[in-house]
């Protein structure tokens, strides 16, 4: 076994570790811990495939950002730790179970059954993550979507202000 | 590739396991002598009154929005950054339109006294 | 790419870098000064009256900017010209509807050019990138616009509402963009249609254009993904829900027509039946649904529904007539729906009401050209002659029989005859039938700035309608 494919188990048994103990878990807070640490997992099996910048972005926006959103929306909204088990919809939960069912044969079905991708990276790969391939082609071919994206921003930040502002002057 | 990581890889190790010592080396060396004065919540005297679990202000939601949209103009910047040399003027010109129109957005959220905490 | 370019680029996409200049100076001047709706009405005239005086004169050019990022001029111009002006004349108005109701805020106007400038992306688009941008950018602002009532309930559930389902659909718009990506291995519109007939058996290519259809189902307001429509068109602000149904439609229809080109369309059988199933259901669902709605808002909602399925007939036709037909049709429509909600804006009281059926009884004695105005809208919704509205669904219809979709025809026949029915109802309880003895006169204040628009849409719908030449001549070469 290489290393990159003992990393790839260790990151990825974790991640859905994780996972599994974010749903699972009753307290609020601590759910968003874990989701961190899956967070954590997913960026070093973005590292696995290449993709640094992917990697270093998942750590900065959701590790960063996203998750202070989250956890200040649990400590806003002050759940119990001991509220009741809500009611399981019946019908909903069967629907679930047959998704949940339908995947898993899915998945199997193509592991063990069809043509996978080639094993191994197109040599090439390892550059297209980095940092600079992504300014390269942020900033020559893709300029215009760039620019746009500061428009998008900037409607976000007005709107935030707009729709959340207790009163506005 | 994944060998130049190694020391990013032990940096994480050493600063969880550093977390970790720590947050929990007072309960593992620290002499443990407890009594029902010692284990109350204020050692003067003061009943405490109310849980500590209170809910947070709302106020802080805008705060974390707009922290996100800005975080999210951050990261763009590396890009810029290390390509900086290489893209010249033309890529000075580029980041300058990009922050003047979210400098805008600042100068917004700044006068509408989204900032501040009335 | 050098700096010389770069300003070359700017300058051929005018319209675009107008209009974002414009919203970005209305921004500025509202953060720091108070009480500057006036100012910031005007300047957004002017800018959107320039953008449309650009754009028409860039119609004749042709090429493309930014590294094949977007087109300029034929195509892209017609649209941003459709979009400058249905802005224009829902900037003309607002100024005093914003202000009846009491949410009298520059930034209004400059939200407004936002979404604006995210429709002419859509338009201009030739990359999957700058499509999506453009998309987002105009939901987003949308959802904004549609909030803008903050002390009114309704207000808040359509932005709620809009924003919640629309993030759904943008999620399905994107996960098709990554499946047409990775079969076409190109973000580059032009070549995927391209290559359409050859990608047409590949089972990703495939489920790549089912998601960006259902993405973009949801933005032109078609059965199944409809269930939005009649909550947001309601809680918005009618000036807001007047230029979502028209410029979003548009923009959304201007953006299929890029990516289900004729030429992918003809190639790749199953979008095309999924196609005329959603169009088919749309007129059905629309239509029927729209003849039980006592508020007219809620009316011109599923009517709207209804019209994004007689314009899919276009897109379903995939031939010159069909797609010509499509741009036609939404210019009309742009005018009609414009025009109509700018009534009921019109008519509105301070607190959303009066835009009932029952508040429009006897208009004709009490308001008689706001009533001649209704009734030209209303006669084009339906598709009657001499107005825009009944060319654009003869030109759609007609291109449809050309392609061998006469049931599509046929059935959309059918449905403007049952639509005549909740719209002429409009006509008839305004001119043949009396007020109610204790029905509350509600006075509302006259706009001048406002009837002009509303007269000019009436002109414009007429001025079509009697010589479609003016419009045609303009797009019989786009296809």
């Amino acid at each position: 076994m290489t290393v990159e494919l003992v990393l790839f188990y260790l990151f990825g048994s974790v991640a859905v570790g994780t996972g599994l103990g974010m749903i699972l878990q009753r307290n609020a807070l601590l759910s968003a811990l874990l989701l961190v640490g899956n967070f954590f997992c997913i960026a070093a099996l973005y590292l696995l495939l290449q993709q640094q910048f992917l990697a270093v972005i998942q750590i900065v926006v959701y590790t960063g950002a996203i998750m202070v959103l989250v956890v200040f929306v649990i400590m806003l909204l002050n759940l119990a730790e001991d509220h009741p088990r809500p009611k399981k919809n019946s019908m909903q939960y069967s629907i679930a179970v047959a998704l949940v069912i339908g995947f898993l044969v899915e998945l199997v079905y193509i592991l063990m059954f069809t043509d996978r991708a080639p094993a191994g990276f197109h040599p090439e790969a390892g550059k297209l993550g980095t940092v600079e391939s992504i300014g390269d082609a942020l900033f020559n071919k893709f300029m215009l979507p760039f620019e746009v994206a500061s428009v998008l921003l900037l409607v976000a930040v007005v709107g935030a202000v707009l729709l959340a502002k207790k009163r506005l002057p | 590739m994944i060998d130049q990581y190694v020391p990013i890889g032990i940096m994480m190790v050493v600063a969880i396991v550093f977390g970790i010592v720590l947050a929990n080396i007072n309960k593992w060396i620290g002499p443990k002598r407890p009594s029902d004065e010692k284990l109350s919540t204020y050692e003067s005297g003061m009943e405490p009154v109310k849980t500590a679990r209170e809910r947070f202000s709302i106020k802080f939601y805008m705060v974390a929005m707009l922290f996100i949209v800005f975080d999210i103009e951050i990261v763009f910047m590396y890009p810029w950054a290390v390509k900086f040399k290489e893209l010249g003027l033309f890529g000075f010109v580029e980041m300058t339109v990009f922050i003047l129109i979210l400098v805008v957005g600042f100068v917004y959220v700044w006068r509408k006294g989204a900032l501040k905490w009335d | 790419m050098d700096l010389s370019l770069l300003l070359h680029d700017t300058l051929a996409i005018g319209p675009i870098s107008l209009i974002t200049l414009v919203g970005l100076v209305v921004l500025t001047i509202e953060a720091l000064h108070n009480k500057t709706e006036n100012i910031n009405c005007w300047i957004s005239l002017v800018g959107l009256a320039a953008a449309l005086v650009l754009s028409l004169v860039q119609l004749p050019t042709t090429g493309t900017a930014f590294s094949d990022m977007i087109a300029t001029g034929g195509y892209a111009s017609f649209f941003s010209a459709v979009f400058a002006a249905a802005g224009l004349l829902t900037v003309m108005l607002s100024k005093s509807y914003i202000k009846k109701q009491s949410i009298e805020h520059g930034e209004y106007y400059a939200i407004l050019l936002f979404a604006i400038v995210g429709m002419m992306l859509m338009a201009a688009a030739t990359d999957l990138v700058t499509l999506f941008l453009g998309l987002e950018l105009m939901s987003l602002s949308f959802y904004i616009l549609a909030g803008f009532v903050r002390r009114r309930n309704e207000s808040n559930e359509a932005a709620l509402k809009y924003f919640l389902l629309g993030a759904f659909a943008t999620g399905f718009l994107l996960y098709g963009i990554a499946l047409l990506y990775g079969s076409a291995g190109t973000t580059h519109i032009p070549s995927i249609v391209g290559k359409a007939g050859m990608l047409a058996s590949s089972t990703m290519f495939l489920i790549g254009c089912g998601l960006l259809l259902i993405g973009f189902a949801f933005k032109i307001a078609a059965v199944p993904f409809h269930m939005w429509v009649p909550d947001v068109y309601e809680g918005s602000p009618t000036t807001v829900s007047g230029f979502m149904s028209t410029g979003g439609k548009a923009a959304a229809f201007a953006a299929v027509l890029v990516v289900f080109a004729p030429a992918l369309v003809r190639g790749v059988e199953p979008v095309r039946d999924v196609l005329a199933v959603i169009a088919a259901l749309s007129m059905i669902v629309g239509n029927v649904i729209a003849i039980a709605q006592t508020s007219i808002k809620r009316m011109l909602a599923y009517s709207s529904i209804a019209h994004a399925g007689y314009i899919l007939v276009g897109v379903i036709a995939a031939n010159s007539y069909g797609a010509q037909g499509v741009l036609f049709y939404l210019v009309a429509y742009t005018m009609m729906n414009v025009g109509a909600f700018g009534i009921l804006s019109y008519l509105e009281s301070e607190d959303g009401k009066n835009v009932s059926f029952d508040d429009y009884r006897g208009l004709s004695a009490s308001r008689p050209t706001l009533a001649l105005l209704m009734g030209i809208f209303m006669f084009s919704l339906t598709g009657i002659p001499p107005f825009a509205g009944f060319f654009g669904k003869y030109y759609v219809f007609a291109g449809a029989v050309q392609a061998g979709y006469t049931w599509l025809a046929i059935l959309g026949v059918l449905m403007s005859v049952i639509s005549a029915y909740y719209y002429l109802r409009l006509v008839v309880l305004m001119y043949f039938s009396e007020r109610e003895q204790d029905a509350p006169v509600i006075a509302v204040p006259t706009s001048g700035l406002g009837m002009a628009a509303l007269v000019l849409s009436a002109i414009a719908l007429l001025g079509f309608g009697i010589y479609p030449s003016v419009v045609l001549n303009f797009i019989s070469h786009f296809f």
